[in-house]
């Protein structure tokens, strides 16, 4: 896109909405910056010379002689090294008394990584958490959220991963965060002695909804300059991206949009999968990788925006409270990675696919048991041998605060199959039972 | 008028991908037109016209577009380029080799050459002078991989023709003449080994087509021997998010029998293409001990690439499809997901404000599913060979909610239903496909009746329908079973339950990344389903249901042992033996 030689400047408004102004303009181009009262925009028709704009900050108090000005290109970020460590709003301005970052200046939300050049993911990622290591194992250049009701300490375990992961970079997109939680990730990195391999977008529930809109592209921009350009590990974090498609969906109903389900934008599918897609991985080494944060809201998955998240991105980690061990685990049923098979039993233990979901087999016929029983019913020798290895397996594997590497995990299950089973129950194939089998 | 004047435009109005353009001549509808965006060019394709005023859809982001851009209208409609090259190619929805692009990132506006103009191919001549030839008739053929690709007369020419001259065998390239055919007037056309095609219109170069009667072998125990697909034939996957449908269909890619496969990726994840980049290139088809990749094509429009795209890519990989269908090939196609194109088209028709359907979806929906659906099956063509295009979509529905247009709407076009249960994924009983709803329709078919008599067995059709009526009871039996509790219904129901599960374990569930089990030849899915028949078969004898599980758990370690064992070894022969002993402890003669 070439920049303007001057700026023209505009005063007369001749439509103003809740979230848009038009106005007549000629030259501009689709998707430019504007500036209106000071306040920013974003060219979203044109129509002949109609131009409407739409305002990140709402159209309060804007007057129809309004100074408008072009600004000639797209919204941009300036890329370089120096942006390690720092902290900026939704429009790449740095908010934390820093000076202006110097770099080159790329266009956000820019074309996609042609397919034949990426690499298929391999990398294992570990995060010492089995519900996640064990069960659902994620890989460099990823795509995962968490699905999480509101009240579950979704940031906390996110930021834990974050610094386990061993990442060269990790870039914090925060939408609708609250500024405590805002502190919380500072604090936490800060603690962690990583914040210089820290780079934060944030917009906080202080700032307008609609801005939110520009974080994951921004973060992503960054992103790919570090994972590009750099070659680096890089891992975005992105929270809450419910409130992402919660702003989305405020403009296209201030645009008159034709809704559809939960008044979603029909584009919800595509506009999500533009920001999941970023994830890669380059044949050079560098990636991308993406753990996001769904909230759902009481626990409904079928909602339009984890439905639509689901379709996307490469499995789901569904945190749940258990109520055997009053604790936080990743829900092994509607949990998935699906990019585990490309490493388990590969770069870990033979054993690891079979184990994986035997175990999670067991704690299915444990689920059932318990149902059973809730309904008056008898419980067989069986149903009474999968409730307390299921209570076993959420204690010593499943709980979120559990931190071991994957070996032991696994040694852990067999130790409870062995426990609690005969071989011909796990039916696991007979070469590794001969071989992993406590006291065989 | 001047057949050389193209009509022009200029951009008038741009909201997202929709942009309206005032012509100054004759334009028609779905006609290619390309915006200029500074030095590069903006593929479009027009979606409605009123009056001087085109609507176009841009096949790219239109971001900096202004008002004043010009447009060109190119006089035809979306076309693709057919000829030998087209196996092994990973293209995106417009078929732009994606292999000939440098960069990492795509670039708006580069379109590269979907053929190799300057490769030359060994072509040996088939039609001799004098021949009497009408379009689609073969007139020679060359070696692409392994596969004998016909060449063809061209498929737009639509009268009857006299050889002329062929080309002695040698070496073409495609762009070269290699036969000179006269019309009825005396005039005299060359033919290349190319052609272009428009992707909407169907390639109707065939005799007849027939119902379809031979069953296309999957290796996927759940679709052969419970709800087989037949060449020529339709079917689809539809299931909630993460319940397998990828999975299974990337398992009937590589297994399939079929000469050629198409993969659409529409609108889904780009790693999962990788996934077939990276494996089929090394992966060998059983059949033919050949490398997959070579009779394989992939078209992907990711997620992430134009959303105006998506849709013609599902009409690229068909006319692809009926392309090698016309050579006496069969095709199987696959798209994932038809949800994301059907998404495309609400996309563009909620920015056109057409009058909304259900849920927002275009009016016309089932329509145009349908119509895309029937340009599948089993052909005879002119000179007596026969093709067939078999194609099998996957359908994503919102919420994994059925009851939604695209599953209804395809629910009609598509003649196999293999709906994939989150209930059943969520227990790993994989592939999910649930038994007792999902159906092939092909099995009332007559002659696929006689053909599954002939090939399999005589009593096949019978024992499938009585493995059916097993699964169903044995659902029905665990229902009772909850209701009253273990102890609250007679011994024979837990009987009935376990031999369901067996059916389940041993038949439906096989694991995809098992080497061994992920593919099960037809002889193979004979024996066991025949064994276990005569497990279900037999009587038992039991003191009280809590002999039951551990019992049948027994029968099921073994013979899912079995299954993990190639067919026949020492191994399966042992773990056959284990079954019978098993067997023995209790069967009542
Ligand atoms: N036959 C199978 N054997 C073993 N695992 C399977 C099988 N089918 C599916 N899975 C598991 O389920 C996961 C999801 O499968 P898949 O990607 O095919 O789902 P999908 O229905 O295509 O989902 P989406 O609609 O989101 O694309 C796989 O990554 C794998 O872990
Ligand atoms: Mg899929």
């Amino acid at each position: 896109m070439t920049t303007q030689a001057f700026q023209r400047i505009y005063t007369k408004i001749t439509k103003i909405t809740k979230a848009t102004c038009t106005l007549k303009a000629t030259g501009v181009g689709y998707d430019e910056m504007a500036v209106i009262d000071g306040k920013r925009a974003q060219v979203v028709k044109i129509d002949g010379d109609d131009v409407t704009l739409q305002v990140f900050a709402g159209t309060e108090g804007i007057p129809t002689n309004a100074e408008v000005v072009f600004l000639g290109k797209p919204p941009v970020l300036k890329v370089g090294p120096e942006l390690a460590g720092r902290f900026f709003n939704a429009y790449g301005t740095p908010i934390d008394d820093g000076p202006e970052v110097s770099g080159e200046e790329r266009e956000i939300g820019g074309p996609s990584v042609n397919p034949v050049k990426r690499m298929q993911p391999s990398k294992l990622i570990p995060t010492g958490i089995a519900g996640i290591d064990l069960n659902n194992t994620i890989v460099t250049g990823q795509k995962i959220p968490f699905f999480a009701d509101p009240d579950q300490p979704y940031n906390q375990i996110m930021a834990t991963v974050a610094l386990r992961a061993e990442a060269d970079k990790i870039i914090l997109g925060g939408m609708g965060l609250t500024h405590d939680d805002y502190l919380y990730y500072k604090n936490t990195f800060d603690n962690a002695g990583a914040l210089n391999r820290i780079i934060s977008f944030i917009n906080t529930t202080e700032n307008a909804p609609v801005e939110r809109l520009l974080i994951p592209d921004m973060a992503l921009t960054a992103a790919e300059y570090f994972a590009h350009d750099c070659n680096e590990k890089v891992l975005v974090l992105l929270t809450d991206m419910t409130l992402y498609a919660d702003a989305l969906c405020i403009v296209s109903n201030r645009m008159d949009q034709i809704p559809s389900k939960d008044s979603m934008p029909g584009s919800l599918y595509s506009d999500l999968a533009k920001i999941y897609e970023k994830a890669v991985q380059f044949h050079e080494g560098g990636s991308i990788t993406i753990i996001a944060v769904t909230t759902l809201s009481g626990g409904d998955i079928t909602h339009a925006i984890p439905d639509n998240t689901g379709y996307i991105t490469e499995g789901q980690l569904f945190l749940r409270k258990d109520t055997d061990i009053s604790k936080v685990i990743v829900d092994p049923f509607r949990s998935l990675s699906r990019l585990k098979q490309l490493v388990i039993g590969k770069q870990t233990r033979e054993d690891h696919p079979q184990v994986m979901n035997t175990a999670v087999r067991l704690f299915a016929d444990a689920a059932n048991a318990k149902t059973k029983l809730e309904n008056g019913f008898d419980l067989s020798d069986y149903d009474e041998r999968t409730i307390a290895f299921a209570h076993d397996y959420s204690e010593k594997l499943l709980a979120i605060d559990v931190n071991i590497d994957i070996t032991t995990m696994l040694n852990t299950a067999w130790e409870l199959f062995s426990k609690y089973f005969s071989k011909a129950e796990v039916g696991i194939k007979q070469s590794l039972v001969e071989k992993y089998w406590h006291n065989n | 008028m001047d057949k050389n004047y193209k009509t022009t435009g200029s951009v008038v109005g741009v909201i997202s991908n929709l942009v309206t353009v005032k012509v100054d001549g004759p334009v028609s509808q779905n006609e290619i037109c390309y915006v200029k965006l500074g030095d590069t060019d903006l593929m479009a394709e027009v979606i409605k016209i009123i009056g001087d005023i085109a609507y176009i859809q841009v096949f790219e982001s239109t971001r900096g577009l202004k008002v004043g851009a010009t447009v060109e209208f190119m006089q035809h409609m979306l076309e693709v380029t057919l000829g030998p090259g087209i196996l092994s190619k990973n293209y995106d929805g417009l078929q732009n080799d994606l292999d000939k692009m440098d960069a990492t990132f795509l670039k708006i506006g580069e379109y590269t050459n979907p053929l190799e103009d300057d490769k030359l191919w060994e072509f040996s001549p088939t039609a001799t002078l004098g021949d009497k030839v009408t379009a689609g008739d073969w007139l020679g053929s060359v070696k692409e991989n392994w596969i004998d690709h016909k060449i063809m007369v061209p498929f737009s020419f639509d009268k009857e023709y006299i050889v002329k001259e062929v080309v002695p065998a040698g070496k073409y390239t495609i762009k070269d003449t290699i036969a000179k055919l006269a019309d009825a007037d005396g005039h005299t056309i060359n033919v290349t080994m190319t052609q272009k095609w428009a992707v909407k219109k169907p390639i109707k170069v065939y005799k007849d087509k027939p119902m379809p009667a031979k069953v296309l072998e999957t290796g996927v125990r759940t679709i052969d021997t419970l709800n087989p697909i037949t060449e020529g034939g339709t079917g689809f996957i539809p299931g909630p998010f993460g319940c397998g449908k990828t999975v299974l269909q990337h398992a009937i890619a590589k297994q399939a029998e079929a000469d050629i496969i198409i993969i659409t990726a529409c609108g889904e994840r780009a790693n999962e293409v990788v996934e077939i980049f990276t494996e089929f290139p090394e992966l060998i088809d059983p059949r033919t001990g050949r490398k997959l990749n070579d009779r394989t094509t992939i078209i992907c429009n990711t997620s992430n690439m134009p959303v105006a795209a998506r849709e013609a890519s599902v009409y690229t990989g068909m006319t692809i499809a009926e392309y090698y269908r016309s050579m006496g090939l069969r095709v199987l196609l696959l798209a994932d997901s038809t949800s994301r194109w059907a998404q495309a088209l609400r996309e563009m028709s909620n920015r056109l404000e057409e009058l909304p359907g259900q849920d927002a979806f275009p009016v016309d929906l089932s329509a145009i599913i349908s119509s895309f659906y029937a340009r599948a099956g089993f052909v005879h063509l002119n000179n007596g060979k026969t093709g067939s295009v078999t194609f099998i979509g996957t359908v994503s529905p919102a919420g994994g909610n059925l009851k939604e247009p695209v599953t209804e709407s395809t629910k009609k076009a598509a003649r196999c239903f293999y709906a994939l249960s989150q209930d059943r994924a969520d227990g790993k009983r994989y592939p999910a496909v649930e038994p007792i709803e999902s159906y092939s329709k092909y099995l009332d078919y007559e002659q696929v009746q006689n053909y599954l008599a002939n090939k399999v067995s005589p009593d096949w059709v019978n024992e499938i329908m009585k493995t059916k009526n097993i699964i169903l009871r044995g659902k029905e039996a665990k229902e009772q079973i909850n209701i009253l509790g273990d102890d609250g219904v007679p011994i024979e129901y837990h009987l009935r339950f376990w031999k369901s599960e067996l059916i389940d374990f041993v038949i439906l569930q096989q694991d995809a990344f098992d080497n061994i089990d992920a593919n099960t030849p037809m002889e193979r899915q004979k024996y066991m389903l025949e064994l276990i028949l005569s497990i279900c078969d037999a009587k038992f004898n039991f003191d009280s249901f809590e002999e039951i599980n551990p019992y049948f758990k027994r029968i099921i370690n073994a013979m899912k042992q079995m299954n993990y064992s190639e067919f026949n070894s020492e191994n399966f022969n042992k773990y056959l033996n284990d079954v019978n002993q098993t067997l023995q402890e209790r069967r009542v003669e």
